[in-house]
């Protein structure tokens, strides 16, 4: 990390406050419940789900949202715009949840585990022809098996849903939190990169890497 | 481009940030492929199947602590 940015400084780059949040903003410094009410409606479960991939306990990662918010509201006044406000929140939870995470003695550097599948292929080497192969080297023998030709029962099961959860539970933590956040949660690439401060490019990999692992999950599950 | 090239950039072409001559490489191998379209619709699947696990609202118990919270904080300000 170049310059170490304060968990409550929000004069950083990124997209700007909308006037949606300045509005929402001025309405908390207002006491306006109902503003409030809103936002927590709106992205409560998201610091959970966020925090859950720091602290993995679901109790304490309610801790790490409850505290996000305390530290939300006693902040407030020094909110300047100069990045959105679903940044600056989701930026105090990862801060926090490192922290408690650490302090847990639970944290291991993210980056320690990108390191570890650095060089795997998406789709394992047995899924393709050898390089030797005359006629068609490096081409999917046999044919993979389309998702879209299951019984919609069976890939929308409970069971089904069970394998993916499972699978994304086992990503690294850089992974589960992309795929979480663009997957799960629906949040653009630009928002994902300014909350978790990593490029587009490697934003795009790690999403790569985690969609492949639970692609492969579904495939074990469903293609027997 | 062969199979295996190709599924490194599955997630690239989705997000159309494949530069052209790869995009243009990528599609052309597609639409030879059966065994390439059928791995894609496993990602597009996938993807979709993901986008099911989100939960229902913040359950009644969280959102009435929090809001517990802000009067605290409205009185003490």
């Amino acid at each position: 990390m170049d310059t170490h940015i304060s968990p409550l400084d929000d004069s950083s780059p990124g997209v700007i406050a909308s006037l949606d949040d300045l509005r929402t903003v001025q309405a908390l410094r207002n006491g306006d419940e109902a503003a409030f009410t809103r936002l927590v409606a709106d992205y409560h479960n998201t610091l959970v789900r966020l925090a859950t991939v720091y602290v993995t306990d679901r109790a304490v990662a309610e801790e790490v949202a409850q505290e996000t918010w305390i530290a939300v509201l006693q902040g407030i006044s020094r909110f300047e715009g100069r990045s959105s406000l679903k940044t600056w929140l989701f930026r105090i939870l990862t801060n926090r949840a490192k922290t408690r995470a650490q302090r847990e003695g639970r944290y291991v550097a993210l980056s320690a585990f990108e390191e570890l599948d650095a060089n795997e292929p998406s789709v394992s080497p047995d899924r393709f022809n050898p390089g030797a192969d005359p006629l068609y080297p490096h081409h999917f023998t046999p044919i993979p098996q389309r998702f879209d030709e299951i019984p919609e029962e069976r890939l929308l099961s409970q069971e089904t849903l069970a394998v993916i959860q499972r699978a994304i539970e086992m990503l690294p933590p850089n992974q589960r939190q992309v795929i979480t956040l663009r997957d799960i949660e629906g949040w653009s690439s630009a928002d994902v990169c300014n909350v978790l401060e990593i490029s587009e490019t490697n934003q795009r990999v790690l999403l790569h890497r985690a969609r492949s692992k639970v692609r492969q999950g579904l495939e074990d599950y469903l293609v027997s | 481009m062969t199979c295996k090239e190709l599924v490194e950039l599955v997630t690239e072409y989705l997000e159309e940030t494949l530069p052209a001559t790869e995009h243009a490489r990528f599609e052309s191998h597609l639409e030879g492929c059966q065994r390439c379209r059928n791995h894609l619709d496993q990602m597009r699947q996938t993807i979709t199947l993901v986008g099911k696990l989100t939960e229902d609202g913040i359950s009644p118990e969280a959102s009435a602590e929090l809001l517990r919270i802000f009067r605290n904080w409205k009185k003490i300000d």
